[in-house]
């Protein structure tokens, strides 16, 4: 067999303009759990392994470098670790079907207002919230992860658009608020 | 117009894609009449006032929601999951 050596979408490339910086951030592993019918006992003691459980809808919950995030009805991602051994749910291999663009700094829920229609303001979209929405239009799992930072998860065969989209989004609110580019 | 889909919330009207009536969900069995699979086909009322239709939550959770709106008024008065209804 040969060694076969993954690659990121992008490269693990970043950009700051203004306030802000993006970047992509490499997450590890990234498994699917959809809960088949009547499975979730099973799935919930899989999960205790590693101190996390099935999070509710719009949120996703963390625990020693491993993260669980909401993704649709009786479905998760979990991010950053193995799977462990869960009876009762599809456990299938995502990582190398998504890129995940890591956006922060003062002012970033305004650059992601321009293409995300959802009010991403602190009140509205505390940290530890994740929703699946639309960025321009590109289906996309969005995450809070401090109170000026998200990261945007998005197919990977769209990393480089929505690259484009929230740099050049970047440089409208920057130029807006004066700074130079 | 926006929808409150149960398991996201209040959201735009971009995020969803319309697909038709309710009558859609409610198949005629394998040998039914002509008549009723003409029905399920092709007949829809065209009320003023309260309908019910399926919509799909293609930008957000993926699930098709039964709405209930009213033609009239543009008021919407449920949205329920339709893996979840009650058959």
């Amino acid at each position: 067999m040969p060694e076969l050596i993954a690659k990121s979408a992008l490269e693990g490339r970043s950009s700051t303009s203004g306030t802000v910086t993006l970047a992509e951030v490499a997450v590890g592993p990234i498994t699917s759990i959809a809960v088949f019918p009547g499975g979730a006992k099973a799935v919930a003691k899989g999960l205790k392994t590693l101190g996390l459980a099935m999070p509710e809808p719009n949120s996703f919950a963390e625990k020693k470098g491993a993260r669980i995030v909401w993704t649709g009805r009786d479905q998760a991602f979990l991010i950053g670790v193995a799977p462990p051994v869960l009876e009762g749910a599809a456990v299938t291999d995502q990582s190398d079907g998504w890129a995940v663009l890591s956006v922060s700094g003062a002012g970033v829920a305004d650059v992601l207002a321009r293409w995300v229609p959802i009010d991403l303001r602190l009140a509205a979209f505390p940290v530890g919230r994740a929703v699946r929405t639309q960025l321009n239009h590109m289906n996309v799992v969005i995450l809070r992860v401090g109170d000026h930072a998200f990261e945007v998860m998005v197919f990977r065969s769209m990393a480089r658009t929505a690259w484009h989209e929230v740099e050049t989004a970047m440089h409208m609110v920057a130029a807006r608020l004066g700074t130079k580019i | 117009m926006r929808l409150t889909c149960p398991l996201c919330g209040d959201r735009d009207r971009r995020e969803f894609y319309y697909y038709g009536a309710e009558d859609y969900l409610h198949r005629p069995v394998e040998g039914a009449p002509v008549a009723d699979w003409d029905n399920y086909l092709h007949l829809r009322d065209n009320p003023a006032g309260v309908t019910k239709d399926l919509w799909y939550h293609e930008a957000g959770c993926s699930q098709w929601l039964l709405v209930t709106r009213n033609t009239v008024t543009h008021e919407i008065s449920a949205v329920e999951l339709v893996a979840e209804r009650k058959a």
